[in-house]
């Protein structure tokens, strides 16, 4: 059945791309879908590509914008990290694409961001990622750490009251600039250097008994203890399966990871996993009109009952609806136009309130501690009270605490040093 | 979304068309390589003529997408080739060139890093962004002097051109062989890999080095700089295919086709086969090494996915599909199987792996020879390698069913 | 506070007639042996705490729970579970507590926490639930967990007394009491004597009362004596020099006892990681070893396998007990034929040019990839572990083995010893022998050699498919799962020798041990790094492996 659907999406493809060769180029909105649909992101990133046609698909339902029709340009950079900087160059000089919702590893983002720059495109990065970034091109619609890793580490300070900490993470820059964040942090709260265990792991690292059976002796030493889990996509599921094996329950010591969501699950038997938490913007579970409607929109599109919603999904939800909003009010879709229409842009959240597009490109949103429930939901038992902005660069690294980012005049600048009040790598 | 670039089509075209006009010139060896050194040359010229002296409206203009691309291939074509010279001549399946090619990449981009200076984010003048925001203090030894262009390509070359010979050394004089040797090579790689995801590595672990700005006082991102280092990419590629074949025709290059085809009989003749290996071996991975050199200004960035033995062993698919042996054959096999992923990723991003990989298999089953031997079979001619004789190599290379035992 | 001055009154007073007189918590306990043969109902004098369950914050639920206990006793043991569970619900408008449960229709089935009476199927709206967190579950098991102190199993009890070694109050320590005179097993006895003895050591004055304690606690492994004692030792305010001195040397033999489990449990560690490598591997020495088809497409054949594995339990889920016992025979069958068919369509044709069958095969890789993307979608399938593989063989508090992996090496070995009979015993074996070693001979002695090639390869392929249903109790089930293990495999049939089984089988398990033995002190990362290095020095010493191949047939 999948392959019908392939085959007529390859047929689609062909048609549509005759179609656009033509006359219609020039008459819709174009959007650049950058996701992996191969290689080994292609199990988080296919999600977003779809999200991302399904947002289309309903806008053009809406009538457009600008009275145009919007056009999905959908490209495979294989989670290739150079092909991720070469598709970008593709999408904005040969499809001319008005803007790019695309990427979500930092290495990929990282390769993007000088061409986005450079060609002065536009580009919405739906995960949560270690922040120090802000570019004027692009626009941060997940997590930075200050929105889920703090909000996550509070919560575990106060209602559980751990006083001993495992970090462990997989060994790229988004947990170790976490872990940095997060220790400098536990250590201005009193924790002691002692107490802390910091452990890097390979990519998809798949024997983690030597590990776990650490974590489990660092734990017995008789006081509270936690982990705080940065551990990436693959390398998940053996981990908790490994601590299940263990008997290592979420009660004795708690996992909270940044990501692990409702996808993520999907994959996992999660009865052995009830109560260990995740730190998210959004669950599925979290019950709302808009959610409600969002799901169940999902669900049909994707033709799938079983299929979940997650956080990035969310964060693409928003950026797409902010930057339609933008264009409206921009009145075209010019990038800096649309740019400085963006900032201040409001939109509803799928879990109630409303985000914010903020000066330095991130957004202010809700903080949900969710535990895991034996269905593969999260149920949350913490939220913030209010909306977090979105830090670009975290008040707990020294090489960056007088960093601020603000694209609004006269600052224009995405590291404005605030001490030395210059915005440094900027020719001017 | 299916709109062929006209450029890029009318280049892939004038291969075709020149090296089919010419079929029947390739009786002597090496012709193939001249006219496609001929090719090469006139269509970047044209390429970056039109780059930079036509309007952007004009019909004949080449985007320059089209030419970092075309750049980006031809620094593949250039790994192709230094695979094709020790796996076609002299029977060594590497499945790990990746490896010298990442390590020059590795040197031109720490180059390229400290030219940032003080433009990086934090306006560190001596640290790159990524230690400054892990806490580093100052730059590790192995980075200082790097700064320095000539010093920088000096590492470039000198660091792969060290690991090839000290892995050479060790492998070919105690005669590990056949598929030992490329698994040990894969094995190198994979090592080299993991080692350089580790963030204390000081190389920016899985982000790798990124965000350069500019090479020798050129900005990078100015076509004018583009097309000069697509000019660079060629002409030293074509140095690399003129040296190359200098090699192989010469006597040294009998004796090395010899090694291939019988080692055990050119020992007893009296050469020492191991030398005549490491040599090749290295001169092979300092063209990687150039190669990987070139690649890393043009696509802006190198990181440890590089080193991923899938790399190294779609580099031999790509030799394999041009026709190995031939020298051109490797070339025209890389640009091929590149343009071929640019295009099926763009056209049916769902599907473009089925394509490929069916590619792959019909190629190996049917045309053994590769696209070179399809093109010499339809000139009437005979490969230019003997080809029986080097199906009996094929067999010393792997352990044949023959020679193995429960 | 009061209450606790009475129940300390009660304390002295050592029989348990007068502890029922005394203390309407231990009569509440005791009682529950009548309670439970008539139907529970809540005691009405607590529906008013009950109802406040309902408006509770998670914080005033735990208050909550511990006044039920305290009052309600044993009689609040359904409740507890229902809420352990995450079935307790309330109804929205009559504010009435039911344990919810879906049923295998997906409706809501509502009932009573204590009668079990049916409220019929629920609404989702008009239900909602009550939230329990880990530090509600955690006070929920310990509070369950005093209750089988009187009339839970054995393992219970201990599992029990142990969470009570966490918190030795005087109140637990009465429990403790009171259990050991209502009667429990040897275990349990020891553990209680345990915990006296901590108290001991920690309450008493007499030196010689603690020294005696000491030595008691020097025998055990578990974790809060070890604190303890810690806590002894690095108290400065601790005046007798002697139980400190003491202290340190039970600590000390603690730790070397802790010390020897640890290089045991590394050695499990290793041998474990050793079985998944031999698994990943076995097939590989056939297609490759035997055969030597440079296979790429040995990794799919694993994902195969993995994938069987899912769907077979997608088309038995009442039975997924069972369900692994069906997928090796399937997996075997499926790997099987696609290693068949791989084998006629395409490397028949590479006929005596091995290194080309890389390209084939991995072209055929990246096809079967993109195939299970197409068919499964990209993501990961969830395979569940069976009861019987999860959980673990607890050996002591500081050494206990996996279920799933001591399963997965025993199952590895087996694999292995199938495999080698096969070739060794069985006329397909001998065929296969027969055509590796000389094909125009057997040939010629009437072995039909394509017949026999494509039937080699089947059974590398199939086995790969087997060891792909171990290793789907592991790991990820995706995509990308073979592409994770080729590269090992090779490394492995390699390191032992190709063609050569028993190198295959000793080369998995020393590159296993060897990592796990280097891994605490250089972590993951460095100790791949190191073992791939020696991989490649020992290659360059060895050309041809741990067991090389010798003979003329080798040359």
């Amino acid at each position: 059945m999948k392959l019908k659907k392939f085959v007529a999406g390859l047929a689609l493809a062909a048609g549509t791309s005759v179609i656009s060769a033509a006359a219609l180029a020039a008459e819709t909105i174009k959007v650049g879908v950058l996701h992996s649909l191969s290689g080994t992101m292609a199990i988080s990133e296919t999600t977003l590509k779809d999200t991302v046609l399904m947002m289309v698909d309903e806008q053009n339902r809406k009538g457009g914008l600008l009275g145009k029709k919007l056009e999905a340009v959908v490209v495979d950079p294989a989670s290739d990290w150079p092909l991720f900087a070469e598709k970008a160059r593709e999408l904005l000089t040969k499809e001319k694409v008005d803007v790019i919702f695309g990427c979500w590893t930092s290495v990929s983002r990282k390769s993007v961001l000088p061409v986005v720059e450079e060609l002065n495109g536009l580009m919405f990065y739906p995960v949560q990622y270690e922040g120090e970034e802000s570019s004027k091109n692009v626009f941060y619609t997940g997590a930075s750490p200050n929105q889920q890793a703090i909000p996550a580490v509070d919560y575990l300070m106060s209602d559980l009251e751990v006083e001993r900490w495992v970090l462990a993470g997989t060994d790229y820059v988004y947990p170790r600039t976490t872990n940095k964040i997060l220790e400098s942090y536990l250590e201005a709260n009193g924790v002691a250097k002692e107490d802390i265990l910091i452990n890097y792991t390979p990519f998809g690292h798949s024997d983690w008994q030597s590990i776990v059976s650490d974590i489990k002796k660092f734990g017995s030493a008789g006081k509270k203890t936690a982990v705080v889990s940065t551990i990436n996509g693959d390398a998940n599921v053996p981990f908790y399966k490994e601590l299940a094996n263990q008997g290592i329950s979420s009660e004795d010591i708690p996992v909270v990871a940044f990501s692990v969501g409702e996808e993520e699950l999907s994959g996992i038997d999660t009865g052995p996993l009830v109560g260990h938490l995740a730190a998210w913007n959004y669950f599925q579970g979290i019950d709302s009109e808009s959610n409600e409607y969002f799901v169940q929109q999902w669900k049909k599109f994707i033709g799938d009952e079983k299929r979940v919603t997650n956080d990035p999904m969310e964060a693409t939800y928003i950026g797409f609806n902010m930057w339609a909003k933008a264009v409206e009010k921009a009145g075209s879709t010019e990038v800096d136009a649309v740019e400085q229409a963006m900032i201040g842009i409001e939109f509803p959240n799928l879990t109630g309130g409303v985000a914010k597009m903020n000066k330095n490109h991130h957004l202010s949103k809700p903080v949900f501690i969710g535990e895991i429930q034996d269905d593969g939901q999260f149920e949350v038992v913490w939220e913030t009270d209010g909306v977090v902005a979105g830090d670009a660069w975290s008040d707990f690294l020294p090489g960056s605490k007088d960093l601020i980012a603000d694209w609004t005049a006269p600052i224009k600048c995405g590291n404005y040093n605030t001490k030395s009040e210059a915005c440094s790598g900027q020719v001017q | 979304m299916i709109r062929v670039n006209p450029a890029l089509n009318t280049v892939v075209k004038n291969v075709w068309s020149t090296v089919g006009s010419v079929l029947s010139n390739l009786r002597q060896p090496g012709k193939g390589s001249s006219m496609l050194v001929g090719v090469l040359l006139v269509t970047t010229l044209a390429m970056s003529a039109a780059n930079l002296l036509l309007p952007v409206d004009s019909p004949l203009y080449v985007s320059t997408y089209t030419i970092t691309l075309m750049g980006k291939y031809l620094c593949f074509a250039m790994l192709a080739m230094a695979v094709d010279i020790i796996w076609g001549y002299c029977g060594i399946l590497s499945l790990g060139h990746g490896a010298f090619f990442a390590l020059g990449g590795y040197g031109m981009g720490m180059y390229l890093m400290r030219q940032i200076g003080d433009r990086g984010v934090y306006g560190n003048p001596d640290l790159p962004d990524f230690m400054v925001f892990l806490n580093w203090q100052e730059l590790p030894w192995y980075w200082s002097g790097m700064d320095q262009f000539w010093f920088a390509v000096l590492m470039a070359l000198a660091v792969p051109g060290l690991l090839a010979f000290v892995f050479g050394w060790l492998a070919f004089r105690s005669r590990v062989t056949g598929v030992y040797l490329s698994i040990m090579t894969q094995a190198l790689t994979y090592a080299l890999m993991l080692a350089f995801f580790r963030n204390e590595m000081g190389f920016g672990g899985n982000n790798g080095l990124t965000d350069f700005k500019d090479i020798l006082g050129f900005d990078l991102q100015s076509d004018a700089t583009r097309v000069g280092l697509l000019l660079v990419t060629t002409l030293l590629l074509v140095i690399a295919i003129l040296t190359s074949r200098a090699i192989v025709q010469s006597r040294l290059g009998r004796v090395i086709v010899a090694v291939r085809d019988a080692e055990a009989r050119s020992r007893f003749l009296g050469y020492r086969t191991e030398h005549y290996k490491v040599w090749l071996f290295v001169y092979s991975a300092l063209i990687a090494a150039v190669a990987g050199m070139l690649y890393v200004p043009q696509v802006g960035i190198i990181n440890p996915g590089e080193f991923s033995p899938l790399n190294s062993i779609e580099v031999v698919v790509w030799v394999a599909v041009g026709g190995r042996g031939t020298l051109y054959g490797a070339i025209v096999g890389a640009l091929l199987v590149n343009y071929a992923k640019t295009r099926f990723t763009a056209i049916m991003p769902d599907g473009w792996l089925f394509a490929l990989g069916a590619l792959f298999v019909i190629v190996t089953v049917y045309l053994p020879q590769g696209l070179a031997g399809l093109l010499q079979r339809f000139s009437g001619d005979k490969p230019e390698q003997a080809a029986g004789r080097e199906l009996d190599s094929d067999a010393s290379n792997g352990v044949s069913g023959r020679e193995a035992n429960a | 506070m009061k209450k606790l001055s009475v129940k300390k009154l009660c304390v002295k007073e050592l029989s348990l007639q007068k502890l029922i007189q005394c203390c309407g918590l231990l009569l509440a306990l005791l009682a529950s042996v009548c309670a439970q043969a008539q139907p529970n109902t809540a005691p009405p004098a607590m529906d008013a705490t009950l109802q406040q369950l309902t408006k509770a914050s998670l914080r005033e639920t735990g208050a909550l729970v511990e006044h039920l206990e305290r009052v309600g006793g044993k009689t609040m043991r359904p409740l507890f579970e229902t809420m352990l569970a995450g079935d307790l619900h309330y109804h929205k408008e009559t504010g009435q507590l039911m344990a919810v449960r879906k049923n295998v229709d997906g409706d809501r089935l509502g009932r009573d926490v204590f009668s079990g009476a049916d409220f019929g199927v629920q609404q989702r709206r008009d239900i909602k639930k009550i939230r329990v967190n880990n530090r509600l579950r955690s006070q929920l098991r310990s509070a369950l967990g005093r209750m089988d102190l009187f009339h839970g199993s054995e393992a219970e009890k201990r599992a029990a007394v142990e969470a009570i070694l966490d918190d030795l109050s005087t109140e637990n320590m009465r429990l403790l009491e009171s259990a050991a005179d209502a009667g429990v097993g040897a275990a349990v006895t020891d553990l209680i004597d345990l915990a006296e003895a901590m108290v001991r050591l920690r309450d008493s004055s007499i030196t010689d009362e603690r020294l005696a304690a000491i030595e008691v606690m020097s025998e055990r492994l578990e974790a809060p004596v070890r604190n303890q004692l810690q806590r002894l030792v690095d108290n400065e305010n601790e005046q007798d020099m002697v139980v400190k001195a003491a202290a340190a040397k039970a600590l000390d033999k603690i730790s070397g006892r802790i010390e020897f489990y640890g290089q045991l449990e590394q050695l499990f560690f290793g041998l474990s990681l050793g079985s998944v490598l031999l698994l990943a591997a076995i097939g590989l020495a056939i297609t490759f070893g035997v055969m030597g088809v440079i296979n790429m497409a040995h990794g799919e054949m694993i994902m195969l396998g993995a994938y069987t594995t899912y769907v077979i339990q997608q088309l038995m889920p009442e039975a997924i007990g069972y369900s692994l016992l069906i997928a090796v025979p399937a997996a075997f069958l499926v790997s099987g034929s696609v290693g068949v068919l791989i084998e006629r369509g395409v490397i028949r044709h590479l006929q005596g040019r091995p290194l080309e069958t890389l390209l084939a095969t991995f072209g055929i890789s990246l096809i079967l990839q993109q195939a299970v993307r197409s068919i499964f979608s990209p993501l990961n399938m969830q395979v569940v572990t069976p009861e019987w593989m999860s959980g673990s063989l607890s050996i002591n508090p500081v050494f206990s083995v996996t279920f799933n992996r001591l399963y997965i090496l025993l199952f590895a070995i087996a694999v292995f010893v199938t495999l080698v009979m096969i070739l060794k015993k069985s006329s397909l074996g001998l065929n296969v022998r027969a055509v590796s070693q000389n094909r125009d001979m057997a040939k010629a002695m009437g072995v039909r050699t394509e017949m026999v090639d494509a039937m080699t390869f089947g059974l590398g392929s199939g086995i790969a498919g087997v060891a792909g249903v171990a290793l789907s109790q592991l790991t990820n089930v995706g995509p990308n799962l073979g592409q994770s293990y080729i590269i090992d495999s090779f490394m492995v049939v390699v390191f032992g020798g190709v063609g050569n089984l028993l190198g295959t089988l000793v080369g998995g398990f020393s590159l296993g041990v060897a990592n796990k033995f280097l891994e605490p002190s250089t972590g993951a990362v460095l100790a791949n790094i190191i073992v791939l290095v020696c991989l490649i020095l020992f290659i360059q010493k060895r050309p041809k492996g741990l067991f090389p191949q010798r003979g003329r047939a080798a040359q």
